[in-house]
């Protein structure tokens, strides 16, 4: 087999005839007289997707993007430009204008060196042509199929694959090489159910950096499952609650809790610039002494994961809080230095168009103690959310919101009555002090989370185990 | 690349989808460029330079679809991108609802629009302004002492639309935008917030200093926001955000939504859904508009309409797809809704509202996503000020406004006269009474 190197030379260089000198040249413009750091990012990505609608296939589209940026830095200041043809009068063009920041002056020639990466967390296949294109199709016709079978109730199933093969090429101010091959697969399943003029939908999915091998039909049974329960369960549902309660998070997609309420405030940039509400609290307690949680961008196929991150810098499992004291902060190389620190492997951009910033990889709280079962029987009166959607955070006043999907009240211990969707609002430092059981039911949300933070948006997953809340707003509307 | 050569490159792609086996054809090709600096903390953070391209095709082959683009415009990357396409539709099934829109649509008469506004702005005046702007920021309060920075902006694109009814349409635009973040702080507690203006001529944008200035003032002002106590009040709605309640009103009449039966409001065409004083008119015609454009995004010929006449419903958003899949008529909405205005219904801006509502709720912001389109359910984290005896009383957070959003259009009380001038949706303040506040 070839080695990932070879093949990303193959693929981002050779064509265009760019060799080690060239990329020594290119580089000693980024980080020319002054400049500090910088870097190079070759990329070239290709996309797939498959719609299915009315029973039937119609739709699909393929595309492919490829671009090299260009970024330069002195102190806090960032040049950044890129070019989106190879030709290399354009990359010089480009390396010149991102290292305009700095004046002009010699620049100097950097050897070019390799660093070996241990055990990939993923394949490098090409998910787009592992299979047969009209097994894509087969695949959502079964799904369909499965869906419609479930419940007569079912009127419309939406349901789509995508799948994306990524290659970068990153070169460092040192003039440290690295290379990756990022593969991404996912399936979203929409399923509009009707019974008596009311009308309301259910959604599931997954995926991960795989090829679509992993969708059998037992997984595409669980989907289907999934995306229908939750619709018919929303067709009883009664008006969700209003006011301060307690509220039990299930395990998996709820931990959107912890990317919202806690991930984002302790992101390097926000910290540096102490923009957020976490700045100033490290070795402090911000959570209750039964919550660790964890950013862990090493996970075999999961969708957040990478083998190096877009600074090539490899990934890391890095405790962000254990047993409820703040000990680390996610960092890129730009905001570690800043701060005194070393990168933890978080430095992403979305292309080789975007600014690189600290962003989450896989982020969760650690399993406890308890059964769920017995986390539920322990509430009196109360929300059980099991589901959720998206989320959103103000990093400085620290306020945040996610959106239950499916939720049901507790009462007496009991799960009675499915209620709507509502959003639940918090503050972020605050809000894991109230966290008094833990399950011990670790699960991360089945592969289809994005996260977005300035315009950028970048795959992530989120995850906790059913966790119960003390005190946290509902906003229903009853 | 000149725009003749972009015509070129696309006027060739097309005549080799056609020789090809391509039954229908359309292409797409935009290049656009620009530049971004931020201010943080009186120090240049980020200078940013964009240039790019992009090529889209879609092909009909017996009435199935298939569609690829890239951003590389070498001759052979282009025919590979084409040739993706038409295997896609060789392989999607047929839907007697696919196709071009039909030829007597296309546009026929050019307008000028005024939408390239170009400047001569410089990397280094725009450095300039943005220093400006967020140090106003920091003078307009004491407690302002930090900030997410001041952004300044400008950009340049061109792009060519053409299908095999021999339709060719082009769009030359521009953009300016400046914006500040800034962040006040008492006794440990830290508020952010924020003013913006984007426009297409460098002279159309508000002074930069008064920008950093008002956000300067918004963050002091939020610093000691308290919790509500779970309640029912009339809420009202600044003009900042007014207009999202809107989009979810467009988004729901969008025919995509309606032919997949995702939408509060199906069948609903002549019906109330508004009070009787509430009108909506879209002006795809707009001068200068951000959603202003003489042709669809499938070359259909765009015209000022209403979509709400005295709060009934009078027309839909639909592309030639979706009309032909719910047997009507393209809207030239293809790509979406144009410029849209809602009319005032008092000659009141936010100040005399506040005054008459004597007490309640005056959201200023909204966070999170918690809007269900198939039933309307709308359930949001806002924050705003308490409005007590027709005054600001206090600034809060943490709460949430919900309530559905069929009955919310309906118990909407006072259109304000105060629309903001950014965006496509211009509406001023909306007063509804009764919703659903969740606090303590």
């Amino acid at each position: 087999m070839q080695n990932i190197e070879e093949i990303v030379r193959s693929r981002l260089l050779d064509p265009y005839g760019i060799d080690d000198m060239d990329l020594q040249t290119m580089l000693g413009q980024v980080v020319s007289n002054g400049i500090e750091m910088g870097d190079i990012y070759f990329q070239s990505a290709e996309a797939e997707s498959w719609t299915l609608e009315d029973g039937q296939v119609k739709k699909s589209s393929y595309s492919s993007r490829q671009g090299v940026g260009f970024r330069s830095i002195i102190g806090e200041q960032t040049g950044l430009a890129y070019s989106e043809s190879f030709e290399k009068e354009s990359l010089m063009t480009a390396a010149k204008a991102a290292s305009s920041i700095a004046k002009a002056g010699k620049s100097e020639t950097l050897p070019i060196s390799k660093r070996d990466f241990g055990k990939p967390y993923y394949l490098a296949d090409n998910p787009i042509l592992s299979i047969d294109d009209q097994c894509k199709i087969d695949m959502l016709n079964r799904l369909d199929e499965k869906v419609r079978s479930l419940d007569s109730r079912v009127k419309e199933v939406i349901a789509s694959l995508a799948g994306a093969h990524g290659t970068v090429l990153i070169l460092n101010q040192d003039g440290r090489l690295a290379t990756d091959i990022r593969p991404m697969v996912r399936l979203s399943l929409s399923v509009i159910a009707e019974d008596n003029g009311r009308i309301e939908r259910g959604t599931s999915g997954g995926g991960g950096r795989m090829t679509y091998d992993f969708m059998d039909d037992d997984q595409l049974g669980q989907y289907a499952k999934e995306a229908v329960d939750q619709a018919l369960i929303n067709l009883e549902a009664d008006e969700a609650p209003a006011g301060e309660m307690t509220v039990v998070l299930g395990s998996g997609w709820p931990g959107v809790l912890i990317h919202e309420a806690i991930g984002h405030g302790l992101e390097g940039d926000f910290n540096r610039k102490k923009t957020s509400a976490f700045s100033g609290l490290m070795g402090e307690m911000v959570a209750s002494p039964i919550c660790t949680i964890v950013d862990d961008g090493t996970i075999e196929d999961a969708r957040g994961s990478l083998n190096i991150d877009d600074e090539g810098n490899q990934t890391e499992r890095t405790v962000l809080i254990e047993n409820g004291k703040l000990c680390n902060y996610m960092q890129d190389n730009l905001n570690a230095k800043l701060m005194n620190t070393k990168s933890t492997g978080n430095g992403r951009r979305e292309s080789y168009s975007a600014q690189t910033i600290p962003r989450m990889t896989n982020t969760f709280m650690l399993a406890g103690e308890h059964d769920q079962g017995e986390i539920i029987e322990s509430v009196d009166k109360g929300l059980y959310a099991k589901n959720f959607g998206g989320g959103q955070v103000d990093i400085t006043s620290g306020k945040f919101v996610f959106s239950a999907s499916e939720a049901y009240l507790i009462e007496k211990g009991k799960l009675t009555k499915p209620v709507k969707g509502a959003m639940l609002i918090g503050d972020g430092p605050s809000a894991l002090h109230q966290v008094s059981m833990v399950g011990n039911d670790l699960a991360l949300d089945p592969g289809v989370g994005n996260c977005g933070k300035d315009g950028q948006t970048v795959p992530v997953n989120v995850g906790q185990p059913t966790m119960r809340i003390e005190k946290l707003t509902v906003g229903g509307t009853t | 690349m000149s725009q003749t050569e972009h015509i070129d490159i696309a006027s060739n792609a097309l005549s080799y989808a056609m020789k090809n086996g391509a039954e229908e054809a359309s292409i797409k090709l935009s290049t656009g460029n620009g530049f971004s600096v931020v201010s943080q903390n009186q120090a240049i953070d980020l200078v940013e330079q964009f240039n790019d391209q992009s090529f889209s095709i879609s092909v009909y082959i017996g009435k199935a679809i298939g569609s690829a683009s890239t951003n590389d415009f070498s001759e052979d990357q282009i025919q590979t991108t084409i040739d993706k396409a038409m295997n896609l539709s060789r392989l999607t099934k047929k839907d007697d609802c696919n196709g071009l829109a039909e030829k007597e649509l296309m546009a026929t008469e050019i307008r000028d629009l005024e939408l390239h506004q170009p400047s001569d702005l410089s990397i280094n005046k725009a450095k300039e302004m943005a220093l400006e702007c967020e140090a106003a920021a920091f003078d307009a309060n004491d407690l302002v002492v930090n900030s997410e920075g001041a952004t300044v902006g400008s950009y340049e694109s061109h792009s060519v639309y053409l299908n095999s009814h021999d339709f060719i349409g082009e769009t030359q635009s521009t953009g300016h935008n400046i914006s500040c973040v800034a962040i006040a702080e008492k006794e440990g507690q830290m508020e952010m917030d924020y003013d913006y203006s984007s426009t297409r001529g460098l002279d159309d944008l508000q002074d930069h200093v008064n920008i950093g200035r008002s956000a300067g003032n918004r963050a002091a002002s939020n610093l000691g926001a308290k919790k509500l106590k779970t309640q029912k009040a009339p809420v009202l709605f600044s003009p900042r955000i007014s207009k999202s309640l809107f989009s979810h009103f467009l988004n729901a009449i969008s025919g995509t939504s309606l032919y997949r039966k995702s939408s509060f409001l199906l069948d609903k065409i002549d019906e109330k859904i508004f009070p009787s004083f509430v009108q909506i008119h879209e002006n795809p015609h707009l001068k200068r508009g951000f959603a202003s454009t003489y042709f669809d995004a499938e070359g259909v010929q765009t015209n000022p309409r209403e979509l709400i006449q005295d709060g009934c419903l009078k027309g839909y958003l639909l592309s030639s797809y979706s009309a032909r899949r719910l047997g009507l008529k393209t809207t030239a909405n293809a790509g979406g809704h144009h410029n849209i205005k809602v009319e005032k219904s008092v000659d009141e801006g936010l100040d005399e509202i506040i005054k008459d509502m004597q007490s309640g709720f005056l959201v200023t912001g909204l966070i999170g996503s918690g809007v269900n389109i198939v039933n309307g359910d709308y359930s949001r984290g806002a924050n705003g000020f308490w409005i007590d005896n027709g005054e600001i009383a206090y600034p809060v957070n943490e709460v949430t406004v919900a309530g559905n959003l069929a009955e919310m259009f309906s118990k909407i009380q006072k259109i304000g006269n105060d629309p903001e001038t950014d965006g496509s949706v211009f509406c001023g303040s909306v007063l509804i009474d009764d919703l659903m506040i969740a606090g303590e």
